[in-house]
């Protein structure tokens, strides 16, 4: 048990290593970050003195060595528009990102893992097939697309705008984007569970509690629960590790002034301090969200434990 | 318990013995669903089992023998409904008329154990928990719960009751895990427990401690079983009396004595005969040594990265084959004998040790010679509804290997036309897929494959240990057959002994990856020389009774 959560902390450490030399290297591929950071029309001085600033001009190991540094001691850089820390910027950005994306997961759980589980039970029964073909629809069908339907139905049948919502304090504001963010995760939850609680219930064990006399309800929620919920918290996991960053383009089209958001622009003015940041951000809570979901395993599956 | 069914509504229905039944089933018929290979999985089937009696209840699969089982536990699937019938558990009608009083009675009354013990346990809760779950759902008062499991996991013998209490079921053996299953059963004393092949999954050793378990508590608990097998030999060491199901209908039925001594219906006297086909096995004759194994050795490596271990799984094993004879592997399941095999198709990189093709040292053979070796070699495996790639042709999976090896497809297809010829299969089954056959029939296309290269060695490993016992013999008949046709050397792995005893001219009996007896089949059988060997022997279900092995 030990190694096994030893070798999960490893990798969680070298994912984060890798994430962040890629990020280093791509930076550098995707143009002179000097000649982006200087006004359009800024003579080549200009721009050589920036490099000079920002030690663009020593040799690539040691801008490496002092980009580990900066992040080791949490200085990020700064945005080039407004001066401010990449880090502040991003955590103004964050609770409304939270709050979007808290609510969609929970609205994806609590939509999607009854409506799996009823599925399941049903098997083949219509039930079952409208179940499964609305969480087909569901996610099949793009955010953009979801978002503005429900914006036009706002505006042309009720009379209500939806699409305006820039203040995340307001909390009947946030259920436009929720729903429409965690719609799609809704499908696939539904799906997963559907197929996973199946699985468990056909499994042996299932049969022999029923002939021990556990009643049916009990037989579900003690036995089949625990083990259908193994392979969901993976999913869940990872769509925890998309909070912070999935919902660019649900962001954009309700105008919700989240971490989505900020990266958009900040990849249109070129702010590469920010976007670096938010790749990072993003790339960390993969991680964590990875390693916690690995921890929960020792908890959930005693197999694992023994390892 | 409280025997409330000794009222006043209590049918009196006494057996010839004098004894009160404990459960009645009455001409009872179970629907097939439309398109089924008969109409009802089961009709007429009526028996009654008295106290402290074991019914035996035997039949190959697809006999309907497990129909009737969960027809009794009310547990049938939905699209197999009871349609006539009656079954009576002392003296009140299965099913009770509100379908949520069952689940009072299962587990009370009713118990049942299962073919694979370990699936029958929720893999993420302690086993203790799952037999106070028992006494739970039964309403008996919390605070004799664990009193009462920990009383139990000792009377069915399980060595430290507290760890067990303690344990999860992965880290069960099989025998264990059994074990666990019929505490479970039993905890609150039930009038019946149905056991569906509880040993069919077991090796040997423990198979027999398992039965003679079940009888003993059955005797210490006045229990009675209704013990559903495919194996004439357990039933030999268990019934009292017998009941011999064939295409869902019993086709006799009387007690152990009178069914075993003198069968009368035609399928049972086969089935018999088959269980006892132990004895005829072929003349000796001297011939040509295809490969020989010096000194094997193999270790697997486990442990994390940080603290490595070397498990020995073989250790200094020496064999030899000879060109169409059978040299049987005999052991318990983790004694290394499926190692041994890997090692000689070079599928495992083995420590130590010498392997000679032809007197040709092919030991640290690679890439091309290596390929030309293993067309010599070729195996079958146990499972063989794994062991076929569900979305190839069965031509096709044939003729693959021989095409890899260089041989045109003309003369790969007319090889793999007189395989399943010789197989016992017809033309027609090429152009078919695996789901449409049988286990049996599935083996038999195994084997076919197997050939298709023309090896001069073929490896069985455990290769008919999934079937039933008159499929057994027509397999084991099948290998025979076509090694005297085809003349190559056949190494059998097994863990049964009465197959090794039917199928072998040499024997190795292999434990803890070690050799511990060798030599002709006849003399193993006759003076095992090992203590082990003798308790494997010893351990056959049905040896102790009429002799049914070559002794």
């Amino acid at each position: 048990m030990t190694s096994y959560i030893f070798l999960k902390f490893l990798r969680a450490i070298a994912t984060l290593v890798v994430t962040v030399s890629l990020v280093f290297v791509f930076i550098r591929f995707s143009g002179d970050p000097a000649a982006a950071l200087a006004p359009p029309d800024a003579p080549q001085e200009v721009i050589d003195q920036y490099a000079k600033a920002m030690g663009l001009d020593k040799p690539l190991w040691q801008q490496y060595a002092g980009y580990i540094g900066g992040i080791l001691k949490g200085n990020f850089g700064y945005s080039i528009h407004t001066g401010k820390p990449a880090l502040t910027l991003f955590a103004e950005r964050l609770p409304a990102t939270l709050l979007l994306g808290g609510t969609a997961l929970l609205i994806a759980l609590l939509a999607g893992i009854p409506l799996g589980a009823v599925a399941a039970l049903n098997r083949r029964s219509m039930l079952d097939q409208v179940v499964m073909a609305f969480s087909v629809f569901a996610f099949a069908m793009p955010n953009f697309l979801f978002g503005l339907i429900l914006i036009l139905t706002g505006a042309l049948v009720f009379n209500v705008y939806l699409g305006g919502s820039s203040d995340a304090g307001n909390w009947a504001a946030v259920l436009p984007p929720a729903i429409t963010l965690g719609l799609a995760a809704m499908g696939s939850f539904a799906r997963f569970t559907r197929s996973s609680l199946l699985e468990t219930i056909n499994q042996p064990f299932m049969r022999a509690a029923e002939a021990r006399g556990v009643p049916f309800r009990h037989r579900l929620l003690r036995h089949a629960a625990p083990n259908a919920a193994i392979p969901l918290v993976t999913l869940v996991g990872l769509s925890l590790g998309s909070l912070i960053a999935g919902s660019v383009v649900t962001e954009q089209v309700f105008a919700w002034p989240g971490v989505g958001q900020l990266l958009v622009r900040s990849v249109a003015t070129r702010d590469i301090a920010t976007v670096q940041f938010i790749v990072l951000a993003v790339a960390f809570t993969m991680v964590l969200a990875n390693f916690t979901v690995d921890m929960l395993y020792l908890v959930m599956d005693p197999r694992i434990r023994a390892k | 318990m409280n025997r409330q069914t000794e009222g006043k509504n209590t049918r009196q229905s006494v057996e010839a013995a004098g004894r009160r039944s404990v459960i009645e089933v009455d001409k009872l018929a179970v629907a097939l669903p439309q398109g089924g290979d008969r109409e009802l999985a089961v009709s007429g089937v009526s028996f009654r089992i008295a106290e402290r009696e074991t019914l035996c209840l035997v039949g190959e699969s697809g006999s309907g023998k497990t129909v009737v089982a969960n027809a009794v536990m009310g547990m049938l699937p939905r699209k197999l409904p009871v349609k006539s019938g009656e079954v009576l558990l002392e003296g009140r009608p299965l099913p009770p008329q509100r379908a949520v009083e069952f689940n009072a009675i299962r587990g009370r009354r009713l118990a049942m154990i299962f073919q694979d013990a370990a699936a029958s346990l929720d893999p993420v809760q302690r086993v203790g928990r799952q037999l106070e779950e028992i006494l739970a759902v039964h309403e008996v008062p919390r605070p004799e719960w664990r009193g009462r499991v920990l009383k139990m996991l000792e009377a069915v013998r399980l060595p430290g009751p507290m760890e067990m209490f303690d344990a999860y079921p992965h880290q069960l053996s099989g025998g264990q895990a059994q074990r666990i299953a019929i505490a479970g059963a039993l905890l609150l004393d039930p009038a019946l427990l149905i056991a569906d092949e509880p040993t069919t999954a077991l090796d040997v050793t423990t198979q027999a401690e398992i039965l003679r378990l079940i009888a003993t508590l059955q005797q210490e608990r006045g229990t009675s079983v209704l013990f559903i097998t495919h194996d004439f030999g357990v039933v030999f060491q268990i019934a009292h009396s017998i009941c011999v199901m064939k295409d869902g209908m019993i086709v006799e039925s009387g007690t152990a004595r009178q069914v075993l001594r003198s069968p009368e219906h035609a399928y049972t006297q086969r089935l018999l005969a088959a269980a006892r086909n132990a004895r005829n096995r072929r003349p000796v004759r001297r011939s040509e040594k295809v490969l020989s194994v010096e000194n094997l050795r193999l270790s697997y490596r486990t442990g994390t990265f940080l603290n490595r271990k070397l498990k020995p799984a073989v250790r200094d094993v020496s064999l030899e084959l000879e060109a169409g004879k059978t040299l049987a592997v005999v052991g318990e399941s983790g004694s290394g004998k499926s190692s041994i095999a890997r090692c000689l198709l070079h599928l495992e990189n083995f420590n130590g040790g010498t392997i000679r093709f032809h007197g040709e040292d092919v030991t640290k053979l690679r890439g091309r010679s290596l390929q030309n070796l293993r067309s010599k070699i070729q195996i079958v495996l146990q499972d063989p509804y794994s062991a076929l790639n569900p979305r190839q042709t069965i031509r096709a999976a044939i003729v693959e290997g021989p095409l890899i090896h260089g041989v045109n497809r003309a003369e790969a297809r007319s090889r793999a036309e007189r395989l399943l010829d010789l197989t016992g299969l017809t033309a027609q089954a090429a152009d078919r897929y695996p789901h449409e056959f049988s286990g049996g029939q599935r083996q038999r296309i195994c084997i076919a494959r197997a050939l298709a290269v023309e090896p001069e060695i073929l490896i069985a490993d455990e290769a008919v240990s999934s079937l039933d016992v008159s499929l057994q013999a027509q397999i084991l008949d099948l290998f025979q057959e076509l090694q005297r046709k085809l003349g190559f050397a056949l190494l059998f792995i097994t863990h049964d002994l009465r197959i090794a005893a039917a199928i072998s001219n040499q024997i190795l009996v292999i434990k803890d990856g070690e050799a511990v007896e060798a030599g002709p089949s006849r003399e193993v059988f006759k003076n095992p020389k090992s203590e082990y060997t003798r308790q494997l022997l010893a351990a056959v279900p049905g040896v102790s009774g009429d002799g049914w092995l070559p002794t």
